[in-house]
């Protein structure tokens, strides 16, 4: 392993691990029936939303390559799928990547 | 230490219908062909998901390194798209702390805390007694880790293979897992509140700030949706 490589995926691991420990010391002194607790679910959830809607809407690396009508429709069709399909995981995943791949190659 | 009937159960849930393995799987083939092709050896992919197990920090890693970035610069820019990861931590904990547990479980599994592991908890704590839930969260994270540094490997070796059509299909793939996951995480108003709210203000705080839109606008959204919820309660 060359020595520039590992720092660099020690600072990237030091740097996420930062934000789970200093979650946990936070955590200690958070009872579940707070509002505090509340709060910061409604933040963890809004962010992850968020951060969602980012990789749909505005994506960084090989989806970017992808038509935004494109990219809708097949996260409307795979919701669709998800519902239809009594709420199973795997099949929504599984047909929106061939989806998208057949629409990457044929258009 | 660990009770191995809890911790095999929180681990059986990379199985079933509600199984996150192919899409957590379908990213991290992605970065492990990312990361040959940045010149990373097949040791330090491994070494890379194994000790950050967050996907789009490993992408910002990846995206500095291409720039030449210092390491200063990249530990700001990890820091910065991985702080999502602090609520997620603080609204998932008290519901695992339980004073029977050794505090060291806490700091050595908040490191599987990530968009996957938390959701399928999230959905699964309420069926898990307290005092268990820690194991039980020990085992969906060993799982959930274990598929990303396998992908990795597979995603490495296997990168030669993956033209642009497939790594297209592939980046779709986990937005779709999460979408899903979230729409059926809605069941309270503050929740169903905080994933819209979520999903419309953060991309609107993107043309102001593309680096910070997601912590803004999850505080913004997360805020209102918390203060409408409660008055609602009331």
């Amino acid at each position: 392993m060359t020595n520039n490589i590992v720092i660099v995926i020690l600072v990237t691991s030091l740097a996420t691990y930062l934000s789970r420990f200093l979650g946990v010391i936070s955590a200690e002194k958070i009872k579940e029936t707070s509002k505090m607790f509340r709060w910061f679910n409604c933040l963890a959830y809004s962010t992850l939303a968020a951060l969602i809607a980012r990789m749909i809407f505005f994506p960084s690396g090989s989806l970017n390559e992808v038509d935004y009508f494109i990219r809708f429709i097949v996260v409307f069709l795979s919701i669709i799928i998800f519902y239809l399909t009594g709420k199973n995981l795997v099949y929504p995943t599984i047909f929106s990547g061939i989806l998208l791949s057949l629409f990457s190659f044929y258009l | 230490m660990i009770d191995t009937k809890y911790f095999f159960k929180g681990f059986k849930s990379i199985k079933g219908v509600g199984s996150p393995a192919i899409a957590l799987a379908a990213s991290f083939v992605a970065i492990g062909a990312l990361l040959k092709n940045l010149g990373f050896t097949v040791e330090e992919s491994i070494f890379s998901t194994f000790l950050t197990y967050a996907l789009p920090g490993s992408l910002v890693m990846a995206e500095s390194m291409l720039i030449g970035a210092s390491l200063i610069n990249i530990f700001l820019a990890v820091w910065l798209v991985n702080a999502r990861l602090y609520p997620m931590t603080v609204a998932l904990m008290p519901l695992l702390i339980h004073e029977n547990q050794p505090k060291w479980k806490y700091y050595l599994s908040c490191h599987f805390i990530a968009v996957s592991s938390w959701l399928i908890m999230k959905d699964h704590y309420e069926v898990i007694e307290k005092e268990n839930r820690i194991d039980f969260w020990i085992g969906i994270g060993t799982a959930t880790w274990s598929v990303a540094i396998f992908a990795t490997i597979v995603g490495y070796i296997a990168s030669d293979f993956l033209n642009k059509d497939i790594l297209i299909g592939l980046a779709i793939i986990n937005p779709i897992y999460f979408t899903c996951m979230m729409l059926s995480a809605m069941k309270t108003i503050q929740i169903t509140l905080s994933v819209t709210l979520g999903a419309i203000i953060g991309p609107i705080f993107y043309f102001l700030s593309p680096e910070w839109c997601i912590l803004f606008g999850g505080f913004f959204a997360g805020s209102i949706a918390f203060l409408i919820g409660e008055k609602s309660d009331k």
